[in-house]
């Protein structure tokens, strides 16, 4: 039981002393960030978690300042983001920071996700985290959609319109919600007031379920890229200074990446049609949706039935929340098991053609490359990760995380590992 | 509305038929405004804002486009004020802070006047179709004689590089339709590059700028990703991993 009244704290700062006695949290901030034992063999792939949260911040930053100068009316909506891009000051590096960091955070995202299938991040104790993290997804992806469809231009309106009627598949009440969804009887300016009202909302929501997220992570622990248990205060390090530096790495790299994209590039990932304003009555001769949801969307288009495709699509990323329970096999990371560790490969591989279908016209070979692809995709989790578990013979696991790496080198155990100001390092 | 959105959804799941004529691929065309240190070429620009202003301005409208904007493609604040003043906006002469006025009243007449089709607006028009400016270069050099067994419909003309090769516009380019203060021929291709390189121009004013901060963010970072590397290395130092 929690104890009520001031909490004793050692922080000699009185102005601090006197806050965190009333509400801990400096001493909450020490625990979690600073102390904080943290497996001392993370590869870079830990990085992306981090990365993916200052994208978050960045996109909300930038987002503010978007939403002082934009028109949510189908009549404004489109100029005023071309005023924003010519006449708002720096309006065009706010934009572009925040249209390339949309693709961004799916490609940190789906990294992160990629190495938490590889190194088995799913696995108990940690199967709430990875729930939660696909709660993130689904709000991201909302988010992202309803995002690119703020600017009016021609895949705004296009992708609304497909997108929306894909609850129109749903037996019985499909239209009904449809029609609730649009706000009328098309996509139209009570779609776009709604979807710029629910972007708007959507990243403080992500923010709170991102919470729950580290929450749980730092209820259980960080898994490792040997994906075997902390055994001791020998195999870990406190979180700052060492991934607090290291994370600082991952981020000035990434931030490089960024900049050339936003300065050098910035309509590498676009398409040109959304530079022309939407109009309700001339179809673009191909609608794509953005290069983050094409392997989906390839998914979709597979099934020769409206209600199969929605379905075999939704189902594609709801599979994920049930995942710790498809993987029957004990063994975490896949340095250890030697065949799934091919299927990983295959199946990035598979979710690569599937984006690359996606981004193709439906026709000839195309069909038959996303069904197969699709086959797979769901292989994998329905039959492959359930049946490998239980016929794999997986290689002797270390020890513990110090003793593989000791044996290599030798050299004495870090001290303790006491957290260390970094003015000391 | 069911009908509609039923065909969107039908046009994103089926098979799309192919253009009946595909087009083939795009000229490779030079421009001084590409790659990470490209810049406009002003000559080039401001012959291209010429043709613009004796042509194509006769049509197509740019809305989002300032006369104060010519400011960044070489104009002083003098010749902008003498431009805008010689064009009439709302029935008066321009000021450098308006907007280039549109040669329509609205959408309607433009439609009346083209069988339908309305003129684009060309404030993002090389940015709003693949290829951008190699496009348009593509589009004013493309009109061509219809093969024989091809019949253009009446108000179309056959263009090589336009999606399905029927396009409303007339050719709007022809040997000398301008004349060049400096004496540079007024061929067809050389106007069409001026004019596309002008109107990437107007799709992009802020690229200069843009890739001059960029380079020097992109400099403060690489400096900014060693130092922390080695401050990432010295603290890991004393760790075994």
């Amino acid at each position: 039981m929690a104890e009520i009244g001031l909490k004793e704290n050692e922080f000699k700062n009185p102005v601090v002393h006197w806050i965190d006695a009333r509400m801990p949290i400096f001493t909450m901030m020490q625990k979690e960030y600073r102390a904080f034992p943290t497996p001392k063999n993370f590869n870079y792939f830990w990085n992306f978690g981090a990365l993916a949260t200052i994208n978050l911040v960045i996109m909300i930053a930038t987002g503010v300042f978007l939403a002082m100068n934009y028109d949510p009316s189908t009549s404004g909506a489109f100029d005023s983001v071309h005023r924003i891009m010519r006449d708002v000051n720096w309006g065009w590096m706010i934009r572009y920071i925040h249209m390339n960091g949309a693709s961004l955070f799916f490609v940190l995202v789906y990294v992160h996700i990629f190495r938490g299938l590889y190194y088995g991040s799913y696995k108990k104790p940690r199967e709430l985290i990875w729930m939660i993290g696909v709660v993130l997804l689904l709000l991201l992806m909302a988010t992202a959609f309803m995002g690119y469809v703020l600017p009016w231009g021609q895949m705004s309106f296009w992708g609304a319109t497909v997108i929306t009627n894909l609850f129109g598949a749903i037996p019985v009440v499909g239209h009904g919600i449809v029609t609730w969804l649009w706000g009328g009887f098309a996509v139209a300016n009570p779609t776009l007031n709604r979807f710029f009202s629910l972007h708007y909302l959507l990243p403080f929501i992500i923010v709170g379920v991102l919470f729950l997220h580290i929450m749980a992570l730092h209820t259980v622990g960080s898994n490792n890229p040997l994906g075997i248990d902390v055994k001791g205060p020998q195999d870990t390090v406190p979180f700052h200074p060492y991934y607090t530096v290291k994370d600082s790495v991952g981020t000035c790299v990434y931030l490089l990446v960024f900049a050339i994209l936003v300065f050098f590039l910035p309509h590498l990932l676009a398409d040109p049609n959304n530079d022309i304003q939407a109009n309700p009555l001339q179809t673009p001769s191909d609608i794509v949706p953005e290069w983050y949801f094409l392997p989906f969307y390839a998914i979709l288009r597979s099934v020769p039935n409206k209600l199969g495709g929605v379905t075999l699509l939704f189902g594609s990323i709801l599979i994920l929340f049930v995942l710790p329970w498809l993987d029957t096999s004990p063994v975490r990371s896949c340095r250890f098991r030697p065949i799934m560790r091919w299927l990983w490969v295959l199946f990035v591989v598979d979710v690569l053609v599937l984006g690359w279908v996606g981004s193709n016209k439906p026709i000839g070979m195309f069909i038959l490359y996303g069904r197969l692809a699709t086959t797979w995709y769901y292989l994998h989790f329905l039959v492959f990760l359930p049946v490998l578990g239980r016929l794999e013979r997986p290689l002797p696991l270390p020890a513990s995380i110090s003793k593989p790496v000791l044996g290599r080198g030798g050299g004495p155990l870090p001290s303790g590992a006491p957290a260390r100001p970094m003015e000391k390092a | 509305m069911r009908a509609l959105a039923a065909a969107a959804f039908g046009l994103a799941l089926s098979a799309v038929p192919a253009l009946a004529q595909e087009t083939p691929p795009l000229p490779h065309v030079y421009w001084s405004f590409y790659g990470p240190f490209g810049t406009f070429n002003r000559t080039e620009a401001q012959h291209g804002y010429q043709v613009y202003k004796e042509i194509c301005s006769a049509c197509h409208s740019m809305t989002e486009f300032h006369f104060r904007d010519l400011a960044g493609i070489g104009y002083s604040k003098a010749e902008i004020t003498a431009i805008a003043a010689s064009v009439q906006v709302h029935g008066k002469p321009g000021k450098p802070a308006d907007a280039f006025p549109s040669p329509f009243p609205n959408e309607a007449a433009a439609k009346a006047a083209f069988q339908g089709a309305v003129p684009p607006d060309m404030s993002l028009m090389a940015s709003a179709f693949p290829g951008g400016p190699s496009y348009i270069y593509a589009i004013l050099n493309g009109f061509r004689k219809a093969p024989p067994d091809v019949a253009v419909p009446p108000g179309r003309y056959y263009n090589l590089y336009f999606p399905g090769h029927f396009i409303a516009m007339p050719p709007p380019l022809h040997e000398g339709a301008v004349t060049f203060a400096d004496g540079t021929p007024a061929t067809v291709p050389e106007m069409a590059h001026d004019v596309a390189t002008f109107l990437y121009f107007v799709a992009n004013p802020h690229m200069e700028e843009r890739k001059r901060v960029g380079a020097h963010v992109v400099l403060f970072l690489v400096f900014l990703t060693g130092l922390t590397y080695s401050l990432k290395r010295k603290i890991w130092s004393d760790v075994e991993h």
